[in-house]
This record gives C-alpha cells, sequence and structure tokens, in this order.
C-alpha cells in the first residue's frame, strides 16, 4: 500500500507536473502567479527543466507520486502540519482559487481543462515501480536464476510444478496480485496440512500467480485455502487416502459474474481462466505450501485427474433454488466458497423423464452406483442438475427440499442386497444375519449436496462421488469470500 | 539482479530436520510395546494374533486406537504412546 510517511511533502501548495501534458503546459502562468504569491513547491515527473523559468524539483524517481498516489497531472496538493488537507486533479480555476486562498488565477485561461494521467500509475511502469516501492514488504526467500538457466526448466526441477508449465512468480507479478486482496501479506490465512506449514497472504498469492490467476480471483482462492484447512474438511485425510478424492470448489454470490466464471455451457471444461486457475492456485498450495506430493503424503492409488484443480460457479441466476451456500448458512447474495472433497465427474443420462417421480428414481438409480452398488451410509457425493433436467422439477413445482426428501427415499437400500455376500459379491455392508428387510441410507442426511449448474441443451445431470463423510472423514464447508 | 531474473519461493522454505532412529531393542522381555489400531476394519484381527505373539516373547502390552484412519493420531495419544511405551506397532491398511 502506498505510504505518504515514506515520502514526505514541504508545507504548504504542492504541485506534480509532467512536460508532455498539455494541461501543465497552459497552467504555467497561474503556477507562476502562485510562486509569486503563497509560494509552491513543483515536482515534474519526466523533465526537471519543466516549467521553463520556474525551479522544479526532480521527480523522475516517482517516490513522492506514488506514496501519495498521484494520480493525474497537474495535481494540485495543500500540506499543513505534514498532512494533506487538500488536493484537485487537472486545472479547475474554482477548485484551484479555493485551495490556494488566490483570487483571479489564470486570468485568459479556460475554466476548466482535465489532465494527463500520472506517470506513477502508467500501466508500463506500474508493476516496476510496485516492486520498487513496496516489495520490501514480502519476506518470501528470493531464487535468483542462473543466466543460462530457462525459467520453466528451472521451476520444473525445484519440484514446484504440478506438471505443467506454470506463470513464474516474479516480484512485480506478486505485487501486482496482492493488490487483489485488502489484506496485509503477511496475514496468516490457515495452517496447510500435511506439513502444518503457514499459509500467509504472500505465500497464497505466489500459488496464485503460478497457476495464472488474476489479481481479481485471490479473495476466492484464499477462501477456498481457508476452506480446506481445518479438522471439519480434512484436508490431510484428503490427500492421504488411497481413495484419491480432491477437493472441488463451488463458487456463489455476485463474485461469480464479477470475475467471469463459467456456470453454463462445459461447465467443468478446462477453457475458462477463471475457473481453471483457481482450481489450480488452491492444489499448488497444497503442494507447495502443505508439502503433499503424489507418492509421498499423497498415497491414491489411482489419483485423479482433477487434482490440477476443480472449481466452477453455479448458476444461481437459471436456478430454480437457492444457492449451494445458502443451504450450507451463508446469507443469498453473499460471496462464498464451498469445498467438497470427491472423485472426478459422472454424467447421468435420462432423456426421457418428464415427470419428477421418474426422473427422481433415474437419478437414485445412477447415485446408487457411486463407490459401489452395495456401499453406503458413511460415503458422499455432489449431485450437479443440469438446467433441463431442473426444467422438470421447476415445472413440477418442487422445491430443493421436495427433490432431497424423495431423494432420499428413493435411496434406502435393502438390508438382504447391499449385506455383505449377498448378489455371489464379497464387498458389501457389514449387517447381521436377519438385517435382510432394514432399510439403509445411501447417503447420511446433509452428505448429498446438490448445485444447480451446466448449459441448457441436454438432458443430463452429473455426481461427482464423495469420500468418508462425517466427523470420521470430510464435510463440505462454505466459506465467505473477503475482500 | 533484474525482475524478470528473480522469483520468489513458493513453498514453505522448511528444510526437514533429520532425526536418529531410536534405539533397536535388544529382547522385548519387560519390555511395552504399545500396538495402534487405526481404526480401520480388521486391524484388531491383526493387533490381537501380533499380541499373542509379543506377549510369548515376554512383552508387556498396551493397545491404542486412533478416532479415524483418516486423520493423523492426536497429539495427546502420540504423547501418551511416547510416554508409556518402549516400542509401538502401527496397524496400518486394512
Amino acid at each position: 500500500m502506498p505510504d505518504p510517511s515514506q515520502a514526505p511533502l514541504p508545507e504548504g501548495l504542492v504541485a506534480f507536473l509532467k512536460r508532455g501534458c498539455p494541461t501543465c503546459e497552459l497552467v504555467v502562468p497561474v503556477l507562476a502567479e502562485l510562486g509569486a504569491g503563497p509560494g509552491i513547491t513543483l515536482y515534474t515527473q519526466d523533465d526537471p527543466e519543466f516549467p521553463d523559468g520556474l525551479e522544479a524539483l526532480d521527480e523522475t524517481e516517482l517516490a513522492r507520486s506514488w506514496h501519495h498516489s498521484i494520480e493525474a497531472v497537474p495535481t494540485l496538493l495543500r500540506i499543513e502540519d505534514g498532512k494533506e488537507t487538500a488536493r484537485t486533479l487537472g486545472w479547475h480555476r474554482g477548485d484551484w482559487e479555493e485551495l490556494s486562498g488566490m483570487a483571479g488565477l489564470g486570468a485568459g485561461l479556460p475554466d476548466w481543462r482535465p489532465g494527463c494521467g500520472s506517470l506513477s500509475v502508467d500501466p508500463t511502469r506500474e508493476p516496476e515501480l510496485r516492486q520498487r516501492f513496496e516489495g520490501g514488504a514480502l519476506r518470501s526467500r528470493r531464487v535468483e536464476l542462473a543466466a543460462l538457466e530457462d525459467e520453466q526448466e528451472a521451476i520444473f526441477e525445484r519440484g514446484w510444478t504440478d506438471g505443467l508449465p506454470v506463470v513464474p512468480p516474479t516480484e512485480a507479478r506478486v505485487m501486482a496480485m496482492l493488490e487483489g486482496t485488502s489484506r496485509r501479506p503477511d496475514e496468516l490465512v490457515a495452517i496447510v496440512p500435511p506439513d502444518l506449514a503457514q499459509g500467509t497472504i504472500e505465500k497464497i498469492a505466489i500459488n496464485a500467480v503460478m497457476a495464472g490467476c488474476k489479481p481479481e480471483y485471490l479473495p476466492i482462492v484464499l477462501a477456498a485455502v481457508e476452506a480446506v484447512c481445518n479438522d471439519t474438511f480434512n484436508m490431510h485425510g484428503v490427500q492421504a487416502t488411497t481413495m484419491g478424492c480432491t477437493p472441488l470448489i463451488v463458487v456463489n454470490g455476485p463474485i461469480r459474474r464479477a470475475v467471469g466464471m463459467n456456470s453454463g455451457v462445459a461447465v467443468l471444461s478446462p477453457g475458462n481462466r477463471a475457473n481453471s486457475t483457481i482450481g489450480r492456485a488452491l492444489q499448488l498450495v497444497i503442494r507447495n505450501i502443505g508439502g503433499s506430493r503424489p507418492g509421498g503424503i499423497d498415497r491414491s492409488t489411482f489419483g485423479h485427474p482433477g487434482k490440477l484443480g476443480m472449481c466452477f460457479a453455479e448458476d444461481e441466476e437459471a436456478s430454480p433454488w437457492q444457492p449451494l451456500s445458502t443451504d450450507l448458512g451463508v446469507a443469498a447474495g453473499t460471496n462464498a466458497v464451498t469445498v467438497f472433497a470427491c472423485e472426478g465427474p459422472r454424467l447421468i443420462v435420462d432423456q426421457l423423464s418428464r415427470e419428477p417421480d421418474s426422473l427422481v428414481r433415474s437419478l437414485a438409480a445412477c447415485l446408487k452406483a457411486t463407490h459401489h452398488p452395495k456401499l453406503g451410509v458413511a460415503l458422499s457425493a455432489l449431485l450437479v442438475i443440469g438446467p433441463e433436467h431442473g426444467r422438470v422439477f421447476r415445472e413440477a413445482g418442487w422445491s430443493k427440499a421436495k427433490l432431497e426428501q424423495e431423494l432420499a427415499q428413493a435411496l434406502l437400500l435393502r438390508g438382504g442386497d447391499v449385506m455383505r455376500g449377498a448378489g455371489g459379491i464379497a464387498e458389501g455392508l457389514p449387517l447381521p444375519p436377519g438385517a435382510e428387510e432394514a432399510q439403509l441410507p445411501k447417503f447420511r442426511p446433509g452428505a448429498l449436496p446438490i448445485v444447480f449448474a451446466g448449459s441448457g441443451a441436454g438432458l443430463f445431470s452429473t455426481v461427482f462421488g464423495g469420500w468418508l463423510t462425517g466427523p470420521e472423514g470430510s464435510q463440505p464447508v462454505t466459506q465467505e469470500i473477503k475482500p | 539482479m533484474t525482475g524478470s531474473r528473480v522469483l520468489l519461493d513458493p513453498t514453505d522454505e522448511r528444510s526437514p530436520s533429520i532425526r536418529e532412529r531410536a534405539p533397536r531393542l535388544g529382547s522385548l522381555d519387560g519390555r511395552t510395546i504399545g500396538l495402534l489400531d487405526i481404526s480401520k476394519p480388521r486391524g484388531d484381527v491383526f493387533l490381537d494374533r501380533l499380541e499373542e505373539g509379543l506377549r510369548k516373547s515376554g512383552a508387556r502390552i498396551l493397545r491404542y486406537k486412533k478416532p479415524t484412519f483418516t486423520k493423523p493420531a492426536p497429539v495427546d495419544l502420540r504423547h501418551e504412546i511416547a510416554v508409556h511405551c518402549d516400542a509401538a506397532v502401527e496397524a496400518l491398511a486394512d
């Protein structure tokens, strides 16, 4: 953050100028009037010889411009007791007269002219300036590459990537990323498993740069990191399990649209930058800060392509129901992420059901097959209802609660069908003899969250098979996104 | 150093410390052995058999159980095993 105390200004009137600005040229006679009157200190950003005939100080380093957040030239300031008490941008006779206390300024000049951009906010210079004036705030180790070292190869060799190239995390890029949050770089966001390492804003921002995030995605990434790093989500177990599940991030609230997330056609595909890089940033955080590697703490039998990152937005506008985040306790319209530990997505095809009773039985039949048709009770799944399936429920007036209730009923397992050995299959639930007619839930209450997303064409839904749920496994966590 | 050739370290910057293994037990006779069940199915079957064999060798046995196999052992449990046992055996997987 700019810090005025880093570059104090003299008392009285102060102006910032540059030679290349026509409005600065225009106000030279006014500056002379002020110089002869109350006195004024001039700072010129490009050429200290400007204005001709007036004494100006060299501001080519732009430190004052940076720390005093000068956005345009000319900018006229009044400094009293070391503090700025007034500011005006461009030339406006009334403002200049009021600020200087001098009447009749700039006779013959037009009343008003806008100024030009300050060199300190020039997009081609801003990253370098931010690094120069604010980079000292970053504490991470600097890794200098040798002259003949290729940046990407150097990063691969250090084991910092997921196997794909990353954006090299230079100080300038990390500083730009930190502009995405109002939180301080040294603020601790979470203790990151499995190494229980300190996940600071700065360290997470470095990994967000590498993942390819824009600064405006950073608050979503921070919320996702916070959401997985706790006993409820159990990131350590999720990462270590042989079953190979990984966090899926579902984003709710206006921020989805603000950062351009996809919730519609091909919602689960790579290609949308926000969806792809937010999910990837979380994975890089777990890898680089948390220290998890495949074959290390990650013991998954097959792994999971979604360990590159899984993130999408709910289509709240088209949904007949309240968003997932609201189901889990966050007020509607609030930006939030929900994390859910799961396998990859699997399509549910039903192109014929036009009545909700048929469709719910159809969905349940497919959901029963997650993990194993004879296993249930302790496992979870996340159901993504597609718009064409959603329409069937909407037209029938089914609330989400009604759908959940009907699904739970259709998902009851008959003991005799799922007990160990039944159907000639050793795998199954450990039920005592005589439990043939027992009714068991495929999923416990709350272990089948429902999200609405996808394109308007296709009578499909999608299921993400979950993992062990409840206190002994992983439970979904919803985290509000802070600016 | 130019900006683009200097990267910020994305890791937690810790280097693992290497610790010596505890000395091997010369004999099990009179020693206390902790058996840790991680709550995977049939871990108890394995540890029951192990206990039988160890008792025959004169070892004193203490049994422990993690609340769930999906999470690291609670710190209190780890401390208790370390304080009370000369060695420990953990039954992993099912």
